[in-house]
């Protein structure tokens, strides 16, 4: 039976790559593991190799395609004592060929609601229903800045600043290599920043613009490597201390809180770490509790620190380049699923952005959302869906978490009475409870309902797709959360 | 003070690998103990004295309740961290754990300003803001005084990793204890540190008990020496006693470090008289023990001998010294008594540059 060959997803982020070459040509016979063709994503080439014995009977997919999304037939492979011509005129879509289904039940499955009495929470005006639209409840996928948010966020960019298409890897690569092409003393260490040209290809090309010794490949050891960049940076250097992901961030945590944060303090103001720790934070997509963890509010507690989470890539460069001239220890918070995402990015020799300043993302007048980083795709989507129901939402991006811009989102809360908070880590001690907190401070009069947060849910990321998807939050909690605090 | 030793012996230096035995190496040639010149031997008298009489005052102000919290006494060790600073030069850099005094007066940091640290003065060298464990100063390239058992190797190798940076020729002496000395990043620091060849020695202070568990208890490889060879980082045991033994094996591994050959260990075997802090009563060892090392190795008792005996001091002239040093023992403490403290509006300062 003719067997249909499918793009496959080389990373578990990955949605589409290029088909960029075919190495075996139709007619040519297939055993397992010969190589197929070759993809390219973002990151990496990647070689696809036959899986089944056979004829390629048909290619469906040319050479040189790009955006080829994952599972689509890419060819067709006739299988033992199959005719080659019936197979090949097998149309992909069709026949005994079926794309493997999607994981998970079709119908949206919804979190079930834990027992709030139980935790001693009071209930909160959390809605009784849940959405039902399919759309809403797809996990984070990055959205498009729509005309409505244009102009704000471009605000601190200068008028008639041309703008070029860049996702949140090159922006953050080229944030780096501008700050090392002005300053000797900055220079980026990890494991695979060199030669393999970084884990998530951040540091492309690093090695070959600045060499090995301001490129530093490291032994898996981020305790002893982050000792070692904090150690060089109480000298003076800027190191850029690049963490493979924020989940091993834990096996060097002392370094960060104890020696990097704190030693300024402790000596008087004689020492300080003009360093920066950046890499992935949170949930990238399918590894599960050790590997999908946000640690925003870690270390967002500790005074010393400057902590920042970015979601558009102009914000990526702009604040990355702040961070490293920046004299205190900043930790730099990525997300694996926003590095692919293109944005646009003024095309300026000097581009800054200032380390603690939200922006408002979208004005609005009915309801605040707050969000930071991959949040923000959520957040953003809900506003255009709220629109829709007429429904007008203010998203403020924070951008910084510490010090965390509390001018804006009270600003904003005075102007809306409502308030709702977007964010992917746990609910307890998150940087939603420090928002509300805050707006009990400070605007409590205003408010005209209790402030709702939307967080990850309170279990460690499971494996499995449909739990892993009810696990994060999604648009309709969002949309949801922000009609309830509207009494709609 | 401590400069004075620092020039003593740099101008001594190729004194080297003179008569008397030395422990065991595990690089097989033992290195003799050198003799000392008379300017040597005075210098090292001088500071160690002043590390004793300043950390007696120490403990004498703890007991008054004048200085709070964790306060680690180095009466005792003082051979080790005198004799290694009598083979550094200017611009080599010395970073330690919490037992730290010692290692700030070496490095010729003002004795009034650990003490007001200790007492939690305005006057202090962190402002009263970091107290006994953690004093820095960037001017005598000391970068601490590390509360975290390990934390500072890592620091440290850190500190040797600009050295290579900038080409500097300055190595980074890195002291830790046979307690830090079983810490994963101990490890990890002694793989990059032998990968790169990074200018760094790392000094084991071996007193033989991390906090109250001996060597024994604690350690599958009592031979700290031993410690990096698997990454092949020479080390040698050192009597940690005789300051001048100290001195040549900190000559050989400064030399090596500095050279570009990469790290270099030394296990200084060395004792310490008091308990772990003020509040450890030291019931895990017996008084014969304390008392045998006491009279048998005392560091200064050696050089107070060879002033004597070797080089004809007189009684007279020890005193002197012994006054001087407790003069300005004396008048530290005194300010470290009458400093005020830190204003309140310090609380919130050098948080953020």
């Amino acid at each position: 039976m003719a067997i249909d060959i499918l793009m496959p997803a080389l990373s578990p982020t990955m949605e589409q790559g290029k088909l960029a070459k075919w190495l075996k040509k139709e007619g040519d016979k297939v055993k397992p593991g010969d190589v197929l063709a070759e993809i390219e994503t973002d990151k990496a080439t990647m070689e696809v190799e036959a899986i089944d014995e056979g004829v390629l009977a048909k290619i469906l997919v040319s050479d040189g395609t790009d955006n080829v999304a994952v599972n689509t037939p890419i060819a067709v492979l006739a299988g033992e004592g199959e005719d080659v011509s019936s197979a090949a005129s097998r149309a992909p879509a069709q026949g005994g060929g079926e794309p493997p289904p999607a994981p998970g039940p079709s119908a949206p499955q919804q979190a079930p609601v834990p027992d709030m009495q139980a935790e001693g929470m009071a209930e909160r005006p959390a809605p009784a229903e849940r959405p039902q639209q399919a759309d809403l409840s797809v996990p984070a996928a990055p959205s498009v800045i729509t005309n409505r948010t244009g102009y704000n966020a471009m605000a601190e960019i200068p008028e008639g600043t041309e703008m070029v298409n860049m996702t949140v890897r090159e922006a953050l690569r080229d944030a780096m290599a501008e700050e090392m092409r002005n300053d000797g003393a900055v220079f980026v260490m990890g494991e695979e920043v060199a030669e393999y040209q970084g884990a998530y290809k951040v540091t492309q090309g690093l090695l070959q613009e600045f060499g090995a010794k301001r490129v530093v490949d490291t032994p898996i050891t981020e305790h002893g490597f982050a000792g070692v960049g904090v150690g060089a940076a109480f000298t003076g250097l800027k190191p850029i201390v690049e963490f493979m992901t924020f989940n091993f961030a834990m096996q060097a945590i002392d370094q960060i809180i104890n020696s990097a944060a704190k030693t300024l303090y402790m000596s008087g103001g004689q020492l300080g770490a003009p360093i920066v720790f950046r890499g992935p934070n949170g949930a990238a997509a399918r590894v599960a509790a050790q590997h999908s963890q946000d640690f925003t509010v870690w270390y967002s507690q500790i005074p010393g620190l400057k902590v920042i989470a970015p979601y558009m890539a102009a914000d990526a460069k702009g604040l990355l380049k702040s961070a490293i001239r920046d004299p205190n220890p900043v930790i730099f918070l990525e997300n694996e699923i926003l590095y692919g995402q293109s944005f646009p990015v003024p095309k300026l020799d000097d581009f800054t952005i200032p380390i603690g300043k939200a922006r408002i993302h979208r004005e609005g007048k009915d309801v605040t959302i707050v969000s930071f980083s991959i949040g923000m795709t959520y957040a953003l989507k809900a506003a255009q869906e709220l629109e829709k129901e007429g429904i007008d939402a203010e998203v403020i991006d924070l951008r910084t978490i510490r010090p965390m811009d509390t001018d804006t989102i009270i600003a904003s809360v005075m102007k809306t009475g409502r308030c709702v908070t977007v964010e992917e880590g746990f609910p307890q001690s998150g940087v939603g409870a420090e928002i509300a907190m805050r707006i009990m401070e400070n605007a409590f009069d205003y408010l005209d309902a209790p402030v709702a947060r939307v967080t990850g849910k309170d279990v460690p990321m499971p494996y499995a797709a449909n739990l892993e998807k009810l696990a994060l939050p999604n648009v309709g909690e969002v949309v949801q959360a922000a009609k309830a605090v509207c009494y709609r | 003070m401590a400069v004075a030793a620092r020039k003593a012996g740099r101008a001594a230096s190729g004194t080297a690998n003179k008569s008397t035995s030395n422990k065991s190496s595990t690089r097989g040639a033992a290195p003799n103990t050198p003799q000392f010149e008379k300017s040597q031997d005075l210098a090292a008298y001088n500071d160690m004295l002043l590390i004793r009489r300043f950390e007696e005052k120490s403990g004498q102000m703890y007991g008054m309740g004048l200085i709070g919290g964790f306060c680690h006494l180095y009466i005792g060790q003082e051979a080790v961290v005198v004799g290694m600073q009598m083979a550094t030069k200017e611009g080599d850099q010395v970073i330690t754990g919490y037992r730290d005094h010692g290692h700030m007066l070496a490095c010729g940091m003002d004795a009034k300003g650990v003490m007001a640290e200790l007492t939690g003065r305005r006057g202090g060298l962190s402002k009263g803001k970091g107290g006994s464990m953690h004093m820095f100063s960037k001017e005598k390239h000391f970068y601490g005084g590390h509360g975290i058992v390990g934390a500072q190797v890592s620091l440290g190798t850190g500190i040797a990793f600009a050295n290579h940076y900038r080409e500097n020729g300055n190595v980074c002496l890195t002291y830790f204890g046979d307690g830090a000395a079983n810490q994963g990043q101990v490890y990890e620091s002694f793989n990059m540190a032998a990968l790169w060849k990074l200018p760094v020695v790392y000094v084991i202070e071996n007193n033989r008990y991390a906090m109250g568990t001996s060597v024994n208890r604690a350690s599958a490889q009592t031979d700290f020496s031993k410690r990096g060879l698997s990454f092949g980082i020479p080390g040698e045991q050192v009597d940690g006693m005789d300051v001048r033994a100290v001195y040549a094996a900190g000559q050989r591994a400064i030399e090596h470090a500095r050279s570009g050959k990469g790290p270099y260990i030394l296990e200084m075997q060395t004792y310490r008289y008091r308990g772990h802090s003020m509040s450890d009563p030291a019931k895990y060892r017996t008084k014969d023990e304390v008392t045998r090392m006491r009279e048998e190795h005392d560091p200064i008792e050696q050089v107070r001998r060879r002033l004597l005996e070797s080089w004809k001091l007189s009684e007279d002239e020890l005193k002197a010294i012994d006054s001087k040093v407790r003069e300005i023992v004396n008048e530290a403490a005194e300010f470290a008594t009458h400093d005020p403290e830190p204003d309140p509006s310090e609380l919130y300062t050098d948080i953020l540059l």
